[in-house]
């Protein structure tokens, strides 16, 4: 297959001399937040007609449902609805169709939802879901992903042959195997005889919760004439939408007919991406129509039935030659995919792409397999799998170089892959500014100095580690954008990007005042319902600023067209001759000359005869990446474009740490990402500030724990802690590389998810350095350094 | 159940309501009075985005039962919003938050500290909104808007 070039639709515009891109202009949603004036999903109101949904939860990790006896709940005053899997034996799934909206026959977690009952009280329809009785027959429960790729394990899905998914995807009938993603470059027996070092080790990464400070929250409305309206805190209002009517359609439902509406979401980090328990509010709807029915998550559900991020056994066996180079990887990955994968297997998927991390390496073998367990489903967590798998690649980097005696930096400088190189899976790397980060984040930490701590006790570690993520996305990931102007030359702009927190409003408000030249503070973007906005596939995939932001560019484009177009019509004037300079159009043929944009992009100009010509001025932009394609060849990976682009950098650390309690303190973190063109730096430093301390708790103390019955023993806050402002590190070091993307809005790529990346390599990495013990498995605590 | 009749000021209104002896505070503020700045973020003391002003002093209100306000003063970001404070104003030129689902708490957590002690040192600053979790931020951000908002009075008060 011939290697398309990305498509550029228009000569790189300026990436350096803007007027509104690349500066710090404050959050547009900034004040809203701080006077308490936003609106979240669980803050609509609905009037005293609503009623409240308390689901009936599986106490069993795998069990076949024998009977279910609704008959006392009912009777409860108050309630009015109970529902099962039988009145919905639909089934629905981003990627795979393996989840039901409701268990069927079998249960595969604990916490699956059985049941629920509708009550005009929450508390009512929590004590009548108490009420419910159900009937389980145990089955055996499968907990290790290795284990459950054995020929003699219990089997989680027996249908698992028949369910429909993507092409890209290769489940396994009659196993646990739900999805295998094979890369094969080069040939790695020879890679592993140009070796003079062989290093293999295997590395463990438990289970994470996204700890959004929001729970989900989400409210269904089937009315009487059969339109569904859900307003839920989402990432992913369309691709809810399109799956719940998908999932509804025997209802006779058709898209037309069902509406997400999508207020500002309290924290997503991957958790309120796709659709988890949201289709439960779509659903019960369905059950009592003409009344609204909300589905409030509690804390503990927020842990255990949502998604988690998986777990994963990676073994990694790297060659090298004395000289430092990389010769050769193994990379096998098992993932602990939880109950059901439909979106978790992407998670796998991509990672099999990109499991070289950045270097350039000629011989690969990946194999990341997913594989069904009986714990909750698995799911999209900020870094999308990167982060798992860099604990275990990066700590082998580090390993490797040592075993050649080299710097560890000097190793990956050597390494390290370049633009135009081929990546595993044939297929061109992007322009990167991997070395100046690199230079950048080892300055940060002053690396090749050691340091002493002043209390003889401690002792300080450093190390700098590579990262990468491409956004993991179907090759035809869309994102569109009206641009209405306002009588005042005001603007709304309508995307269904989602503000997650990240800033995506300002983002999109500044590049639409670049190029129409209305300052920030007279545009309005807001959040979406879709009904009204256009089509954009899911907020994830750190994807948005380069997706939703090309759609924004072009509509802000597409409206200075038709004002130029207009302008010479009406005027007289060549159109190739007009600009835009604060709010007006002039002419470079007549200086001088100058018409706000005010006086006609609503009522249109008036000509010598009186009659106006014109009207409003509605700017109209799309994007979708035409040069990818997901399928190749399934033994090999070889033949697809399934990645955009990787945006890429460096994160260096310096720790201290007490030899004899073995506890960590991060003295510094520095993170270099080069973010193609930084829309607004101030956010991007956010996005480096908040994104390194999330992952250096992933590292150092957060664990999800599971006791041998699948049962999830710390859903709380008190038991799974989260970083309060006393946790975070003594200095955090944000750098900005800006090595433009040709196809990204003024060169901008995406860099939300990768500020969490690095965080366990470097810890890992910095721990060794400093009381030379290697850790194996993720969290890195003080317990497991002072018993080493 | 039978319900119980409570009188409390609210944003500096006094109010009469009748409450479920379960209800706590913050069902109270938000389900009957509209008042939606304090969240459920938890409902179990965790979180700290329910906080408001009880009395003075910040309080979770999910910890709180409604019944147990009878007599006392709420004030919550909502009446305090109504007249921006230096504070809220620097919060917001810091970009200090994200998703801003904890602005609230925080908000009234460093208020709380400010009114007490107006050169908090940056650790007391980190005490003083440990109890507000945030899950974006790194909370950096936060306590740079917080320490602007304390450079800003102290300059203020050195003007002539």
């Amino acid at each position: 297959m011939i290697e398309l070039a990305p498509l550029v639709d228009a000569p790189p515009e300026s990436t350096t001399d803007t007027k509104v891109v690349g500066h710090s202009v404050q959050r547009i949603d900034g004040w809203e937040k701080i006077t308490g004036a936003a609106r979240f999903a669980d803050d609509l109101e609905f009037g005293p007609g609503l009623l409240h949904a308390a689901i009936v939860e599986s106490p069993h990790a795998h069990a076949r449902i024998v009977a279910i006896d609704t008959r006392a709940a009912e009777k409860l005053p108050g309630v009015v609805r109970v529902v099962s899997g039988k009145d919905f034996p639909y089934r629905f799934g981003l990627y795979m169709q393996d989840r039901h909206i409701f268990a069927q026959d079998r249960v595969r977690f604990v916490g699956e939802q059985v049941a629920a009952v509708i009550a005009c009280d929450p508390k009512i329809a929590a004590r009548a879901a108490a009420l419910v009785e159900v009937e389980y027959e145990l089955l055996p429960v499968v907990l290790d992903p290795v284990l459950a790729t054995a020929p003699d394990s219990a089997l989680l899905h027996p249908g698992l042959g028949a369910y429909p998914h993507v092409p890209w995807f290769f489940p396994r009938a009659d196993s646990n195997i739900a999805h295998w993603r094979k890369i094969r470059k080069g040939s790695i027996d020879q890679g592993f005889r140009e070796a003079d070092v062989i290093l293999e080790d295997t590395y463990r990464v438990p289970r994470y919760a996204h700890c959004a400070i929001e729970p989900h929250s989400m409210t269904g409305l089937f009315d009487a004439s059969g339109r569904l309206t859900v307003w839920a805190a989402s990432q992913s209002p369309f691709t809810q939408r399109h799956l719940f009517a998908q999932a509804l359609a025997p209802l006779g439902l058709s898209h037309k007919d069902v509406r997400v509406i999508a207020p500002y979401v309290g924290g997503g980090f991957g958790g309120k991406a796709g659709v988890s328990c949201e289709i439960l509010a779509a659903a019960l709807a369905t059950a009592v129509q003409g009344q609204p029915v909300k589905v409030m998550w509690s804390r503990a559900q927020e842990f255990y039935n949502t998604y988690q991020r998986q777990g994963v056994v990676a073994k990694v066996k790297l060659g090298v030659t004395r000289g430092g180079r990389i010769t050769a990887l193994e990379h096998q990955l098992y993932w602990d995919a939880g109950a059901y994968v439909e979106y978790g297997a992407n998670v796998v998927n991509a990672v099999g792409l990109s499991a070289t991390g950045p270097y350039r390496i000629d011989n690969v073998s990946i194999d990341s397999v997913c594989v069904y367990t009986n714990l909750p489903p698995g799911g999209p967590y900020r870094g999308f799998g990167y982060s798992e798998f860099f604990f275990g690649l990066e700590s082998h980097i580090t390993r490797a170089a040592h075993a050649v005696g080299m710097d560890p930096v000097a190793f990956r400088r050597l390494n390290v892959i370049r633009e135009g190189d081929t990546l595993a899976y044939g297929a061109r790397m992007n322009p990167n500014g991997l070395a100046e980060a690199i230079d950048r984040t080892a300055a940060a930490i002053g690396w090749g100095a050691r340091e002493y701590s002043a209390d003889p006790h401690k002792t300080i570690g450093k190390s700098l580690v590579l990262f990468w993520k491409a956004p993991a996305m179907p090759p035809n990931a869309a994102s569109s954008a009206f641009l209405k102007f306002n009588e005042d030359a005001s603007l709304n702009i309508l995307i269904s990007g989602m503000e997650i927190g990240q800033g995506l409003l300002t983002a999109m408000a500044q590049i639409a005042s670049e190029i129409l030249t209305v300052p920030v503070c007279k545009i309005r973007v807001e959040t979406p319902d879709t009904d009204r906005n256009p089509y954009e596939w899911q907020t994830v995939a750190s994807h948005v600023t380069w997706g939703c932001g090309n759609a924004v560019k072009n509509a802000a484009t597409d409206a200075r067209q038709q004002i130029f177009a207009l302008v010479e019509r009406a005027c007289a004037i060549d159109g190739s001759s007009l600009y835009l300079e604060d709010e007006t159009v002039k002419s470079r043929l007549r200086p001088g000359w100058a018409l706000p944009l005010r006086d006609f992009v609503i009522s249109g100009i008036q000509v010598p005869d009186n009659t106006f010509k014109g009207g409003p001025i509605l700017g109209r932009g799309m994007f979708m990446p035409e040069f990818s394609s997901a399928v190749s060849d399934p033994e090999t990976g070889q033949g697809g474009h399934p990645n955009v682009h990787y945006t890429t950098g460096a994160g260096g650390i310096v720790l201290e740490i007490d030899r004899q309690t073995g506890k960590t303190t991060v003295l510094k973190a520095a993170l270099a990402v080069d973010v193609g063109k930084a829309i607004n730096p101030d956010l991007v430093r956010g996005q480096i500030t908040g994104g390194l301390l999330q992952g250096l708790a992933t590292a150092l103390y957060e664990d999800m724990r599971f006791d041998d019955q699948g049962r999830l023993l710390n859903p709380n806050f008190s038991d799974y802690k989260i970083p309060t402002a006393l946790d975070i590190p003594g200095e955090v070091i944000p750098i900005i590389i800006e090595t433009a993307q040709p196809d990204g809005p003024f060169g901008a790529r995406g860099m939300g998810e990768h500020t969490m990346i690095p965080a366990a390599a470097m810890v890992a990495n910095a721990i060794e350095d400093a009381v030379g013990v290697r850790l194996h498995s993720m969290p890195l605590t003080a317990e497991k350094i002072a018993l080493a | 159940m039978k319900r119980v009749p409570i009188r409390f000021k609210l944003n500096g209104v006094e109010r009469e309501l009748e409450v479920q002896p379960a209800d706590t505070l913050l069902e109270m503020l938000r389900d009957g009075l509209g008042i939606k700045s304090p969240k459920t973020g938890c409902d179990h003391g965790d979180c700290g985005t329910c906080t408001v002003f009880l009395d003075g002093r910040t309080a979770r209100s999910c910890l709180v039962l409604a019944a147990e306000v009878d007599g006392c003063e709420i004030v919550t970001l909502e009446g305090i919003a109504r007249n921006p404070s230096p504070l809220m104003r620097e919060l917001a030129r810091h970009n200090s938050f994200q998703c801003g689902f904890c602005a609230p708490g925080v908000v009234l957590s460093a208020t709380e500290l400010l009114r007490s002690n107006p050169h908090p040192t940056r650790l007391e600053i980190q005490h003083a909104i440990a109890g507000n979790l945030c899950r974006c931020t790194g909370y950096t951000p936060i306590l740079e808007g917080i320490e602007a908002a304390i450079e800003a009075a102290a300059a203020e008060r050195s003007l002539p």
